[in-house]
């Protein structure tokens, strides 16, 4: 089985800064880590390679420094890596991403199962993964809690809010994880020092072929107009004390001095 | 600044993140109850129990920078855990530098599965003075032996597998009279005591251990008969570092607490850290934790490269574990009243960082090793 597993490297905070300037987020000096969600789906696919057998090929679209997450991915079981990097990729949107994706997905060949997050945490559009298998022409199964594969088809539980369902999709096909299909493992020393060992290809427009009218900002239909930042939210902390009777007269009258009830 | 490899810094970053989440919210809760079995298959799954064993025995090929980074980020969560591992690690290194290829192959694998092993060397009445010690492993016709006496102040005592004993073979020859044996806990004879009602470092397991004619067959005696305390006082020489980078990450977590609380604790309308003699403390900390990281990484440096380190690793242990006892105490001080409650960590931190002047080698003989070597030379 050949699985190819697409990650994402995102700002490792919560305090997002906006760029005043530009609107942008700002990444410099943010530390970056692997998209939680992604490190579900690289989870996902090493423990199909435990259990059946595969090649497991991490694929990320991003600046160089997105290196860092497929060295991670490498050292959490993945065997080859794949940056997509090219100025011509910049400011791309989720269509114009996918269709990069795809084509990735296509020089690299005879895949059987595409593994994503169900979302990034920064763009949180949760778009890529389904607009890559459309590319591709291949079935899709999103919201994915769990995962199997028996005789050419992937099988998955996807939780719904009302209900939960068991679906399954001939192979070749993409499967969005959520957070609930696993606990990613760490990564350990001595893997991560295989990891640097092994095959980490970067790939540009050329290299794949692409039209760069359909990559990057040419490419992206839609923009992003204007980000503002979260809130902030004042947490008014307030600690009651007495019996659970006192306690809840206490919060009813807090809720009705502050209108709230 | 000593320059890391890039797989040292990205096994840095994941000892940190499996510290923060499986460790740290644990070292409260242990120091009141005592070590958490649970941890063990969780450091095995890590790849952490055994990083510095060769990969042929289930290790994870860890050079010594590597193992201390290990030891280093641990302590930043828990002291006591990094102790377990120190202790685990210093009776391993007996059987991987001195143990034949059987006992390699048979005992080495189980440190990389988490079956734990401690390190007895000291007992009631022999210290320092190690070369005073009273069990004795009497040799029979058949070459096994039949140990007698005991042990005490035996770090992973109650929570080991094996104990790597020193004991005498030769009671008239002194230093040289002293052989190393592998006795398991299910060893009929052995007695582990209570635990100990230990300062710090209570997320140990320290006990008093007893031999009543425990039989060891001749193969596991680990290295020659009456070179066990040489084989001793090397293994002591690597645990060192491990103290050094114990001290450390003890020095740089109570540093953090001090540095957050005196920045949100308002005095006399202003945080406290704008008070001269508040900030001050600071720089002071800030200077020992560098110069206490800069002997650490070179000592490891050293010793992969294959040389000596007795008087370096006795050094940093030296400086880094008063300099350990010195910050948390600043760091106590800066919290006030709160520093004195169980709440805010660093009185346990201070606790903590008594041992590291004791344990493995007292301040004071570490002074005999150094002033030694200067005299010598
Ligand atoms: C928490 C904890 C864990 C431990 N874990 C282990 C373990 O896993 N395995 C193990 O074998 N041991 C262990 N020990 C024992 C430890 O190594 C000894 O306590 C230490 O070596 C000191 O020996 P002692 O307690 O007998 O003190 P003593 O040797 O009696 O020393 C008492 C005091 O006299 C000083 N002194 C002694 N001789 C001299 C001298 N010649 N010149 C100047 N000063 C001197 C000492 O420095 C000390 O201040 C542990 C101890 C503790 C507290």
């Amino acid at each position: 089985m050949k699985i190819l597993v697409f990650i994402k490297q995102v700002p490792d905070t919560d305090d997002v800064k906006l760029d005043p300037k530009t609107g942008n987020i700002m990444r410099e000096g943010v530390a970056s880590k692997l998209n939680p969600l992604d490190a579900n789906a690289v989870e996902a696919a090493v423990q199909l390679k435990e259990k059946y057998g595969a090649t497991v090929h991490a694929v990320s679209m991003g600046p160089p420094q997105a290196e860092d997450a497929l060295k991670k991915a490498l050292a959490l079981g993945c065997d080859e890596a794949y940056l997509l990097s090219d100025r011509a990729f910049g400011g791309a949107d989720t269509l114009a991403t996918a269709y990069t994706l795809s084509l990735a997905a296509r020089k690299i060949g005879d895949y059987d199962l595409l593994l994503f997050g169900r979302h990034a945490i920064d763009g949180d559009t949760a778009q890529t993964g389904p607009a890559t298998a459309a590319f591709l022409g291949i079935p899709q199964i999103t919201l994915a809690s769990s995962i199997d594969v028996q005789d050419g088809y992937v099988i998955c539980d996807r939780v719904l809010e009302a209900s939960s369902q068991k679906v399954r999709a001939r192979l070749p096909a993409a499967v969005a994880v959520t957070q609930e299909i696993n606990t990613p493992r760490y990564p350990k020393p001595i893997n991560i020092m295989k990891a640097l060992k092994k095959p980490r290809y970067v790939w540009n427009a050329e290299d794949l072929g692409a039209d760069t009218s359909r990559t990057g900002i040419p490419g992206s239909p839609s923009s992003t107009k204007e980000l503002l930042e979260p809130p902030k939210r004042n947490a008014d902390t307030k600690y009651f004390s007495g019996s659970a009777e006192e306690i809840a007269a206490q919060i009813a009258d807090m809720l009705h001095d502050e209108h709230l009830i | 600044m000593f320059k890391f490899t890039e797989e040292q810094l990205m096994i840095r970053d994941m000892v940190r993140e499996f510290t923060t989440n499986e460790i740290e919210p644990r070292d409260r809760d242990m120091d009141e109850n005592g070590f958490d079995r649970t941890l063990i298959p969780k450091l095995v799954e890590a790849g952490l129990i055994a990083i510095h064993l060769p990969e042929q025995y289930g290790g994870g090929d860890g050079d010594t920078v590597t193992s201390e980074i290990v030891i280093n980020e641990i302590a930043k969560g828990s002291a006591s855990v990094a102790l377990f591992l120190d202790a685990h690690w210093l009776a391993a290194d007996m059987i991987l530098h001195h143990g034949t290829e059987e006992q390699k192959a048979k005992y080495l694998p189980q440190v990389a599965e988490g079956k734990i092993f401690a390190f007895g060397l000291t007992e009631s009445n022999a210290g320092s003075d190690a070369g005073a010690i009273k069990s004795v492993a009497e040799k029979q016709a058949d070459g096994s032996y039949i140990l007698n006496g005991g042990k005490a102040w035996i770090t992973n005592s109650g929570v080991a597998d094996y104990y790597l004993i020193m004991a005498k073979t030769d009671p008239e020859a002194g230093n040289k009279g002293i052989s190393v044996f592998v006795v398991p806990k299910e060893a009929e004879g052995l007695t582990v005591g209570k635990f100990e009602k230990k300062m710090g470092m209570r997320g140990t397991g320290t006990c008093e251990l007893s031999f009543d004619n425990i039989k060891i067959p001749a193969e596991d005696r680990v290295g020659p008969e009456g070179r066990g305390f040489m084989i001793a006082m090397q293994a002591l020489d690597g645990a060192r570092i491990s103290i050094g980078a114990i001290a450390s990450g003890l020095m740089q977590h109570a540093m953090e607490k001090a540095v957050k609380y005196a920045k949100e604790r308002t005095t006399f309308g202003k945080p406290i850290y704008k008070n001269q003699a508040v900030g001050f403390k600071f720089a002071d900390m800030a200077a020992k934790i560098r110069a206490t990281d800069l002997m650490i990484w070179d000592t490891c440096q050293m010793k992969d490269e294959g040389q000596r380190i007795s008087v370096e690793a006795a050094e940093l242990k030296l400086l880094s574990s008063r300099w350990a006892c010195e910050v948390t105490d600043d760091c106590i001080q800066i919290h006030g009243g709160n520093g004195y409650s169980r709440e805010f960590d660093v009185e346990r931190f201070y606790r903590d960082a008594k041992l590291l002047e004791i344990g493995e080698g007292t301040s004071e003989i570490l002074r005999m090793v150094i002033s030694g070597a200067v005299i010598g030379r």
